[in-house]
């Protein structure tokens, strides 16, 4: 059952760990991006529920809090920009790029004191027997919980952007605010509710690194997993499954390059270690390729209103 | 209620002031910040903004705010116009690096010669280097409809790896006792970008980027190729009934934003950087997105907000060294910073009213 | 008046500069920050040591997160200018900003960590054999892998990580013959997720031991997840996950040297020198062999580092060949430290490449 060394099913399930904080994130992202908002502050948010869940978890000595002190944080820090950018206006794409600068030296300074810290662990969900069944038992019955739910919430926010009343509005929010706003709905509002999620979801992509995947507090510690994050939801055309698609093949990539070389593959490495970005580009180019020219947004599925900010004139 | 009322046009008097009442708000946050963290805010307030110019090793660090505003100013001059044309170039520092490669391989493939041509011969190759990796994206936007954001930033990554096997392969000093990083730039006049003028930072990267802002001033003042970039980014409708072309602004203003990242790049390799190596890339090519904003886009708001946060990052050095302030603390002040500069700014464009009637 | 203002001034400045010379500066500078639990807490840990050996007579000031090039050279000279007796650069890549600032002043002594550039008589350069730390971990590795397969998370090609690779694997076959290593390169020396990504590859592929040249806790974490597969803390003790997966460390204990040198500023004997110390004098330090190790492995990888440190052995010393099969090291010969430094090949008995 193995290619050249390397065990396809727990290829998978690695991928599918490895995955998880920029999934978290980029459904998140892909939400407040859906409503109009651009918020390239991913990264900050992410490192900020990176030490807020670890502080959380550490201080009361339970994982779960961890992960919602991680979501609160991120949602907290969200907040800062949606006052900039919704309330006082200003550019998005400049507020996102100051609210990482500040989240990473908020963070250092948060996590000042607490290197080498090892936080309550989460175990993997106990399947039972269920864990125990040959390729299935790998890929499906053997993770932590937040693996489950970073799959679980891109399925609730496709299904509610596509059936519930509140994902048609955020859509409607997204595409354009003026009309929105005509037929009554509160655009500032929307928007506050869907970068707070945003936050939120970035938050606990953070903590995710710092709670499981590593886990330790150390400066640092999310290394531009939110920029990764920002390009999948680019690469899945701001379409839920697509996100999806796009970070285990992102993540899937990153792992399979390391199982190559440690399975004592003849690639040579340099060209392994660039090949998650190459590809990703490849397949951006295939996909993209087939939604007709035109050069503007909409044969992106981009909103329309994305970066751009609203003021209700009367 | 408080509400923001549009004003018919942008208030002058606030335009000027909106930095200065933030600086003086950032003053007031970031020094509670370090009260908070046990350190005399006044001190370390004065440390920031006021030792690099006038403090008592002024001399030496005036000339250092050129020379890390240099490469900052002189690519965030490229990323406006495809800003302002709509057109996202997030990955100036993938062309940064780029262009410091190639522009490192001319050099030290003439090495030892020494000739005249050397250096001019590096800087065109060094511009071709970031050119051509703004070039991708705009092939693949133009040909196969595909974002530039996500090319553009892909690309930095496979740029760092280029870096790396460049520092460890290619370019690895041969004397250098298989140890990682090119030929040393200082090492080899006729390749070298020293200071023009000594003690005041100044070497041709920093004389490029006021070259740049002057050239991107008139582009954009009087030159028919500036106002269809500012209509393409305003009204895109607009600017195609004008008969711009979008497939030639999308190759033009990656084209241009990459070369001059490419020439920051090879600026500094030769001059302050001095080699190539794993690390040589510092993030110019993100801060100067920041400074791109911070500048509003305007060739010579980007000449003052560069300085701005060379400002920053040198005095905010010093406060580190001096004072023990943790890095971070830096860091975060940087971002409040922006963080205010960029609420301030609203002003500029809306009045704020207090108890307004609405119109019925 | 003026004569009153202008003796005052003199006295002023002279009171100044006896107070000045009472106190010796030493100064630090660091590529990473100081909370990284790995290469920069250490020098920094090494910097407290110094305030604890010296008290009152010693004043220490540092930067962290410095890049290489032109903010080195300025956060040197700006050391330098205020009043720094001696200065530690503690990343290779200072070399060419440390022997800049190092010939604009004379009077400041610099010590630059692995480097090999000692261009003017104020400069030295200083390193530790972490060669041999990883000697004693290929011992313990060798004697307790069961699927005979060891793996080694590099971080760049360069010789100091192509030595770990080769001490490890050399002493790893010298107690199991059957042992092959497996080598991932995560081009990082510190990033978490990826570190953990490459621990778990290598555990697919039925690595049982772990070495790392990176600097996060995360293959011990990784490891952690896996019963049965072991691995050591890396540049730090990484003592939060004894007794196992942690079995044993490598600690990069840079105190000694650097109480060593400041001393020798303060007592003016400070001379250029290049130093490359390791287990003899404390600069690397096996942490603590857990009890997961089976007793007379304990004993084994003890007596190893103990003839290391009294230097009658050596880690690469004869019969020793290159990968392609040609001989390096005849019977009993011990490597100088010149080819050490310059190191680019695998020993032979390792496959695969090292990247260009």
């Amino acid at each position: 059952m193995d290619f050249g060394g390397i065990n396809p099913a727990v290829l998978i399930a690695s991928l599918m760990v490895a995955s998880v904080p920029i999934l978290l994130a980029a459904i998140g992202e892909l939400v407040v991006e859906k409503a109009g908002v651009l918020n390239v502050g991913v990264e900050g948010m992410m490192i900020i529920g990176a030490i807020c869940g670890f502080l959380t978890a550490v201080g009361t000595g339970n994982p779960y809090l961890g992960f919602l002190g991680g979501a609160a944080g991120g949602a907290a820090l969200s907040l800062v920009f949606a006052f900039l950018t919704q309330a006082l206006l200003a550019n998005q794409v400049a507020t996102g790029l100051a609210l990482t600068l500040f989240g990473l030296g908020l963070s250092s300074l948060m996590g000042q004191g607490y290197n080498g810290i090892r936080p309550p662990l989460t175990g993997a969900v106990p399947f039972g027997p269920l864990a125990d069944i040959p390729v299935l038992g790998v890929i499906l019955f053997s993770h932590d919980w937040v693996v489950y739910f970073s799959i679980a919430i891109i399925a609730a926010v496709w299904w509610v952007l596509r059936y519930a009343r509140a994902g048609l509005i955020l859509r409607a929010v997204g595409e354009n605010h003026d009309a929105a706003h005509a037929l009554g709905y509160k655009v500032g509002r929307v928007r506050l509710l869907a970068i707070l999620f945003g936050g939120a979801m970035a938050g606990m992509g953070g903590a995710y690194l710092s709670l499981i995947r590593v886990p330790q507090w150390t400066d640092g510690i999310t290394q531009g997993a939110g920029w990764i994050a920002l390009a999948i939801v680019v690469f899945a055309s701001w379409k839920p499954w697509r996100v999806l698609i796009g970070g285990y093949l992102f993540g899937g990539i990153s792992v399979l390059q390391l199982n190559l070389q440690a399975s004592g593959s003849r690639i040579p490495v340099e060209y392994l270690s660039m090949s998650p970005y190459l590809i990703t580009i490849l397949v951006l180019v295939i996909m993209s390729s087939g939604q007709g020219r035109g050069g503007d947004r909409a044969a992106l599925n981009a909103p329309a209103a994305l970066g751009q900010n609203f003021h209700a004139s009367r | 209620m408080v509400t923001l009322e549009k004003r018919p046009t942008p208030s002058r008097f606030w335009a000027a002031a909106t930095p200065i009442v933030a600086v003086i708000l950032t003053m007031l946050a970031g020094g509670a910040l370090f009260a908070v963290l046990g350190k005399n805010p006044f001190e370390a307030i004065r440390t920031i903004f006021w030792d690099p110019l006038f403090g008592e090793f002024a001399w030496y660090l005036r000339g250092q705010l050129l020379v890390k505003a240099g490469p900052l100013i002189l690519i965030a001059i490229g990323l406006s116009l495809g800003f302002r044309a709509g057109i996202w170039n997030i990955g100036a520092e993938g062309q940064y690096i780029m262009g410091a490669v190639f522009g490192a391989s001319v050099g030290l493939a003439a090495y030892p010669t020494e000739s005249r041509l050397i250096f001019p011969a590096m800087i065109l190759a060094g511009a071709f280097g970031g050119w051509l990796w703004g070039m991708i994206p705009a092939i693949l936007k133009t040909r196969f409809n595909t974002n530039e954001i996500l090319v553009s930033l892909m690309l930095v990554y496979v740029a760092e790896k280029i870096l790396s096997k460049a520092a460890l392969g290619f370019l690895r000093n041969p004397e250098g006792s298989g140890f990682p990083g090119s030929r040393n730039f200082k090492d080899y006049s006729a390749a070298s970008n020293p200071e023009l003028i000594a003690g005041t930072g100044m070497h041709w990267g920093v004389v490029a980027a006021f070259i740049a802002v002057i050239f991107a001033h008139i582009l954009l003042q009087r030159h028919i190729l500036g106002f269809q970039i500012k209509l393409a980014g305003q009204a895109p409708r607009a600017a195609r009934f004008h008969g711009v072309n979008p497939a030639r602004m999308i190759m033009l203003c990656l084209g241009i934003s990459g070369a001059l990242a490419g020439l920051a790049g090879v600026f500094e390799v030769a001059g302050p950087a001095g080699q190539i190596s794993i690390d040589f890339n510092v993030g110019y090519g993100f801060t100067a997105i920041i400074v791109a904003f911070l500048g509003r886009l305007n060739p010579i708001g980007i000449l003052l907000a560069g300085l701005l946060m060379a400002l920053t990052y040198i005095g905010g050095e010093m406060a580190s060294t001096n004072l023990g302030l943790p890095s971070a603390a830096i860091q975060a002040f940087q971002g409040m910073l922006l963080f205010f500069l960029l609420a301030v700014d609203v002003l500029t464009n809306f009045r704020i009213r207090m108890f307004a009637k609405g119109v019925a | 008046m003026k004569k009153i203002l202008a003796a005052t001034t003199a006295l002023a400045l002279l009171a100044g500069a006896a107070v000045a010379q009472d106190k010796t500066k030493a100064c630090f500078i660091y590529v990473g920050p100081i909370g990284d639990g790995g290469w920069t807490f250490q020098h920094h840990e090494g910097l407290l040591a110094v305030e604890a050996a010296y008290g009152d007579k010693v004043e220490t000031a540092y930067q962290e997160t410095v890049p290489e090039g032109a903010d080195a050279e300025r956060v040197l000279t700006q050391m330098a200018l205020s009043g720094c007796d001696i200065i530690f650069t503690t990343s290779f890549g200072y070399m060419d900003a440390t022997n800049a600032i190092a010939a604009k002043f004379p009077d400041v002594k610099f010590e630059h960590a692995t480097g090999y550039k000692r261009n003017t008589p104020n400069v030295s350069t200083y390193n530790a054999r972490f060669y041999e730390g990883r000697a004693v971990m290929g011992t313990i590795a060798g004697r307790m892998t069961k699927s005979n397969k060891i793996g080694y998370i590099g971080s760049f090609p360069i010789p100091e990580v192509i030595q770990g690779i080769n001490a490890s694997f050399i002493h790893a076959r010298k107690v199991n013959p059957d042992v092959t290593m497996s080598v991932v390169w995560a081009y990082t020396w510190f990033d978490p997720a990826k570190e953990a990504d490459s621990a778990k590859a290598l555990i697919e592929q039925g690595v049982d031991v772990i070495l790392a040249h990176t600097d996060s806790t995360a293959p011990l974490a990784e490891a952690a997840k896996t019963p049965g597969v072991i691995g050591f803390g890396q540049a730090s003790d990484m003592a939060a996950y004894k007794p196992s997966p942690r079995v044993s460390s490598i600690i990069d204990n840079w105190a000694p040297y650097y109480v060593k040198r400041v001393g020798a500023v303060m007592d003016g004997t400070w001379a250029q020198q290049d130093s490359w110390e390791g287990i003899s004098s404390g600069e690397v330090e096996i942490g603590e062999i857990t009890e997961a190790v089976p007793a007379e492995v304990k004993a084994e990888a003890e007596a190893l580092a103990a003839s290391i440190a009294d230097g009658s052995y050596h880690p690469f010393t004869g019969p020793l060949n290159k990968q392609d099969g040609t001989p390096w090291l005849a019977d009993g010969v011990v490597a100088n430290d010149g080819e050490l430094a310059g190191l680019g090949f695998y020993v032979e008995g390792i496959t695969g490449d090292i990247p260009k």
